[in-house]
């Protein structure tokens, strides 16, 4: 796949001297979802403002399809759409005015059958000569979309589209994006959902301080963040771990009261059933156990810590 | 060019004044009209001609500059101050467009009403005054270069604004004191000579000094001069606005 988006060296520090990014490199490839993770504050609205023209980067230069996003500007934001995180609409036009103003902005020539188009495809047709303020949030998310695509973009950004969206709403879009990979859109999105990125993304990248920590393919990613830890609460204290179970890589507490069994949910065979077994065969007994899935927080720190 | 975006900022811009169509009309006839009664009549039955004009036709162009001031600033920096304030500026700025555009799609706009309030006002002071323009282009030059010009200074405002207080303080405290004390109801040669030479610092003097002219052919400072002051205002807002997008001045983090 030929890359769409290279992003080189990029780093913004804001007018408070805050390092929102810093020394970013990444390259998006035509055609793909990359899905962009990271907490609160981790820098991706930033990084898609600076791509889309909101944010003048510091440092660094940003190519879309080849281009320079500074010097070349209108051609490469004609190639992008952009759905921001925050629900910015203009509460007295009609759903129909705003999305034809947004074409319009866009350097393209008004289609009114295109504009119908994308309405219905958004169940959003019925609602087309309503004033925006009188729609629902999640409405308002499709009204926001629906402007997006108006000028049928060949990059288009979501940024946190899962936010404070229900999930009849968040099942339409991933199926919209889909729709729209398949026209051969690129589709870069951030979340701090994990399943999201799983759900919708080809790669992942992962971001954390303004520092991009890792790209991955999606399916290795899974692979590794799909650990999960069964704690098994014991009735005697052991004082250590029984050489037999040297193959699980048991961690027992520090009190000798819980055993620990870290294993991969992605995994052929979890060992769970062989793991209780064998105990049991010991006459290790338990009184309580409980499984626990790694955080994304919990995550982000080991993917720091490793760096 | 983008041609379509700068037609669809101004149509959006315009359909805004179009919903408050009866605010935007009504006010201003209704205003102009009381400003006949109390200066024209009641007042100006007692002021002789100056300089052989009617104290109610006299009135006339100060009439209009002052409505075309106070809203050319009020409408342009409203429309550009309401999206960075909803947030919607995101669209602007992510848009394939140039400063120029997005200037000539707000600006354009703003002057366009202000030009058609100007002749509303014009109309219904016909009903009042007898109307005699004397250099009809002129006129419309002067209406059509200030309409731009406050509109280009209502898009600063605009922009440096960063609450709806400072919005209105601007042409409530700057615009109105100014074209009141710009000698739109009386001539600047009726004050004493200290208070004419500070009036000539007064820049809404040359615009209501050059518009009587082109009625009545009086004026209180050369229509050359006029006609300059007004083109420098132009250039000064210009290079304004152009440095603050080149800056990114309160648009761009
Ligand atoms: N205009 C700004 N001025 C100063 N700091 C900012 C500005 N915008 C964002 N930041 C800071 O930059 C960091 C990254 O913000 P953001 O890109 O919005 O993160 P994310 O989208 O990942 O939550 C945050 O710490 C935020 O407070
Ligand atoms: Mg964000």
């Amino acid at each position: 796949m030929p890359t769409i988006i290279s992003i080189n060296n990029l780093s913004k520090t804001y007018a408070s001297g805050f390092s929102a990014l810093k020394n970013v490199n990444l390259n998006i490839e035509k055609g793909e979802i990359f899905a962009l993770l990271g907490p609160n504050g981790a820098g991706k609205t930033t990084l898609i403002s600076t791509i889309c023209g909101i944010v003048r980067p510091s440092e660094g230069t940003v190519t879309v399809a080849g281009r320079n996003i500074v010097t070349d500007y209108r051609k490469t934001r004609a190639m992008i759409g952009l759905v921001p995180q925050e629900l910015t609409t203009d509460a007295f036009e009609t759903v129909w005015a705003t999305v034809s103003f947004s074409r319009g902005l866009f350097g393209k020539a008004p289609n009114p059958a295109l504009v119908e188009h994308i309405l219905k495809s958004l169940s959003l047709y019925a609602k087309k000569d309503n004033k925006i303020m009188t729609l629902s949030g999640g409405m308002k998310r499709r009204v926001m979309i629906a402007k997006a695509l108006s000028h049928e973009p060949e990059i288009l950004f979501l940024d946190e589209p899962s936010a404070g969206v229900d999930v009849e709403l968040r099942k339409d879009m991933w199926n919209i994006v889909r729709g729209l990979r398949d026209t051969g859109v690129t589709v870069i999105l951030t979340t701090h959902y994990i399943e999201e990125a799983e759900e919708m993304a080809d790669r992942v990248g992962v971001i954390n301080n303004g520092e991009l920590i890792l790209v991955e393919e999606k399916k290795l990613l899974m692979r590794k963040l799909g650990k999960k830890q069964l704690t098994l609460e014991l009735q005697q204290p052991l004082t250590g771990v029984p050489s037999e179970f040297d193959e699980f890589h048991l961690e027992l507490s520090q009190d000798g009261t819980n055993l620990i069994y870290t294993y991969d949910t992605q995994g052929e065979r979890t060992g769970i059933t062989t793991l209780l077994k064998e105990l049991n065969e010991r006459g290790i007994r338990f009184r309580d156990l409980s499984t626990k899935q790694s955080s994304l927080e919990e995550i982000f720190v080991s993917l720091v810590r490793k760096k | 060019m983008n041609i379509h975006a700068i037609k669809s900022i101004y149509y959006f811009e315009m359909s805004r004044t179009a919903r408050t169509i009866m605010q935007s009309i009504i006010s201003p006839v209704v205003s102009t009209s009381l400003y006949f009664v109390v200066f024209g009549s009641a007042i100006g039955s007692r002021i002789t001609e100056i300089d052989g004009v009617s104290y109610g036709a006299f009135i006339v162009p100060g009439l209009v500059m002052l409505s075309l001031l106070t809203q050319s600033v009020s409408n342009a920096s409203f429309g550009i101050y309401f999206p960075r304030f909803t947030g919607t500026i995101y669209e602007l700025l992510s848009a394939p467009i140039s400063p120029l555009e997005i200037v000539i799609g707000y600006v354009g706009a703003a002057a366009s009403k202000s030009i058609v309030l100007g002749s509303i006002i014009l109309a219904t002071a016909g009903f009042f005054v007898p109307l005699e323009i004397a250099h009809p282009f002129w006129m419309l030059t002067f209406l059509v270069l200030t309409s731009i010009t406050f509109s280009l200074l209502g898009f600063i405002i605009g922009i440096w604004a960063d609450g709806f207080e400072k919005l209105q303080i601007v042409p409530l405290l700057i615009i109105t004191p100014l074209t009141f004390l710009g000698g739109s109801f009386y001539s600047i040669n009726m004050l004493p000579p200290f208070w004419q030479t500070v009036s000539l610092f007064n820049p809404v003097v040359y615009l209501v000094s050059g518009f009587r002219w082109s009625f009545y052919e009086i004026s209180d400072v050369g229509v050359g001069v006029s006609v300059a002051m007004t083109g420098v205002f132009l250039v000064l807002c210009l290079a304004i606005i152009s440095w603050m997008f080149k800056t990114g001045y309160r648009l761009k983090n």
